[in-house]
């Protein structure tokens, strides 16, 4: 089953088209990253999928449930991890954790029993008494990918979890989306290409709103003639007048 | 179990402020015990114990304002409001997630203001009563508070609510000095608005005028709920807004 179908997915902002006719299909648990050179229409195309905005036409099913008809029952089954840091800054880390489990309608023994769970599973452990404000960028990062990940999602998104990360602390979140392969759907945005090929089955590219390519990173290489998947990214966002 | 989650962590950010407690617990009582040394030095009754103290408090709330409306502003500025829109949260939830933690916080700050003027003069058998005239107040300046968070930045909220707000509810409340001595445009504005009105009905409480507590009150309590009332639509055209 697909985690993920938009058809036609379009929204406009006046006479600006950010996301033209998006049409894809994403099965459950791949991990795919949606590239795109900056304005290309990704985040807008995420912010419709995670409910936060409605499209001006189309829709998209996540696990059936439309975004449009039934956005509720779209948005249970979903999480994200914002572009920027998204926690509560005086929380320490259990009590973001627990807050987040309890938004989405556990109790509060539940809620801190899956806080502690995570803070185990994502090695929180020495810094789940801080308080977020007080966390380096990395462990914030980190955080927030816990608190997406703490309600059991059936889809992540993810968008540029590893901006303005040190090369180290990219990497280990490089390993906390990893071990996240197989077991829910991730729809990752970033402007690291390695990250993207290195952790993706496959890689949607757009320009100006529109979906220009789609495929596995190796098959983008082929298929552009490039010497690697940077030149191959370069080629198809340009071939596109992005 | 949503609403209070979001609750909890509202009320949570609220009482770990150090401004908060130091405008919504410490700075009342430093005025109380300012003023109180400043009566027993001038030989007229300026600041007798059942006029200041209620004053004191209905002041005190409008610190409310500030705390709610900086924290709202605060957080629409950051990516938590869109980790929390594309959550299943209601409307509502978001209205009363916000609102509600600041109850309970406008009770306490009264009650403490009102425990300490116990020692100095105040009679223990009308704090309920005083707290009581005091709750339409205490949902006016959260009304604000949601009201101006919905509409300023954070950097602007400190301006409004802290500076402009704080002054107004001082000057125009008749705490510090009686509004009729000044008379003329100042008394009509100041009986035009609520602040007044509510420190009356404090200070009606206070000294168990039953008569003179209904026609404050109303004033206020017409005040609270239109404020409330718009405060909920431009909250609510503010969430929606902050998603796009």
């Amino acid at each position: 089953m697909n985690a993920i179908e938009t058809q036609a997915l379009t929204r406009r902002f006046g006479d600006l088209t950010a996301v033209d006719g998006l049409t894809l299909a994403i099965p459950e648990g791949e991990l795919f990253a949606l590239l795109g050179v900056n304005g290309a229409g990704k985040t807008t195309a995420i912010r419709m999928l995670s409910g936060l905005l409605p499209p001006t036409s189309g829709d998209a099913l996540l696990l059936g449930k439309s975004i449009v008809r039934d956005t509720a029952a779209a948005k249970a089954a979903l999480n994200l991890s914002p572009q920027e840091t998204a926690v509560a800054p005086a929380l320490t880390v259990r009590e973001n954790l627990a807050f987040i489990a309890g938004v989405y309608g556990e109790s509060h023994r539940a809620s801190l029993e899956a806080a502690d769970a995570m803070i185990e599973r994502m090695g929180l452990q020495s810094v789940a008494k801080r308080r977020a404000k007080a966390l380096s960028g990395g462990w914030q990062r980190r955080l927030s990918i816990a608190m997406g990940l703490i309600t059991d999602p059936k889809i992540l998104f993810l968008d540029e979890p590893t901006l303005g990360l040190d090369v180290l602390a990219r990497r280990e979140l490089w390993q906390v989306v990893e071990a996240l392969h197989g077991s829910i759907t991730v729809v990752l945005t970033t402007h690291y290409l390695e990250e993207a090929e290195a952790l993706s089955d496959r890689v949607g590219v757009m320009a100006r709103g529109r979906l220009v390519a789609l495929d596995t990173a190796p098959a983008l290489i082929e298929r552009t003639g490039a010497k690697n998947f940077e030149d191959a990214f370069v080629a198809l966002a340009a071939e596109r007048g992005a | 179990m949503k609403l209070m989650a979001l609750s909890r962590r509202n009320l949570m950010e609220l009482l770990r402020d150090p401004l908060t407690l130091f405008f919504g617990a410490v700075f009342p009582l430093v005025l109380l015990g300012l003023m109180t040394l400043i009566q027993r030095n001038i030989p007229v009754n300026l600041f007798a114990i059942e006029s200041l103290a209620p004053g004191v408090a209905a002041f005190g709330q409008a610190f409310l304002t500030l705390f709610s409306a900086f924290l709202i502003a605060k957080d629409r500025s950051s990516a938590l409001t869109q980790r929390l829109m594309a959550s299943p949260l209601t409307g509502p939830d978001f209205i009363l997630g916000y609102a509600l933690p600041l109850l309970p916080l406008a009770a306490l700050q009264a009650l403490l203001c009102l425990v300490c003027a116990i020692p100095l003069g105040l009679d223990p058998a009308r704090l309920p009563l005083i707290v009581l005239a005091l709750a339409p107040s205490a949902l006016m300046y959260i009304a604000l508070g949601l009201l101006f968070g919905s509409i300023l930045t954070d950097k602007q909220v400190g301006g409004i609510c802290g500076a402009l707000l704080t002054n107004l509810s001082a000057w125009l409340s008749g705490v510090w000095f009686d509004v009729k001595l000044v008379g003329g445009a100042f008394h009509a504005i100041a009986n035009a608005l609520p602040f007044l009105h509510a420190v009356e009905a404090a200070r009606a409480a206070a000294v168990g005028d039953a008569a003179a507590l209904p026609g404050h009150l109303a004033v206020v309590c017409a005040y609270a709920a239109g404020l409330l009332i718009l405060a909920i639509l431009l909250f609510t055209r503010a969430m929606r807004g902050s998603k796009q």
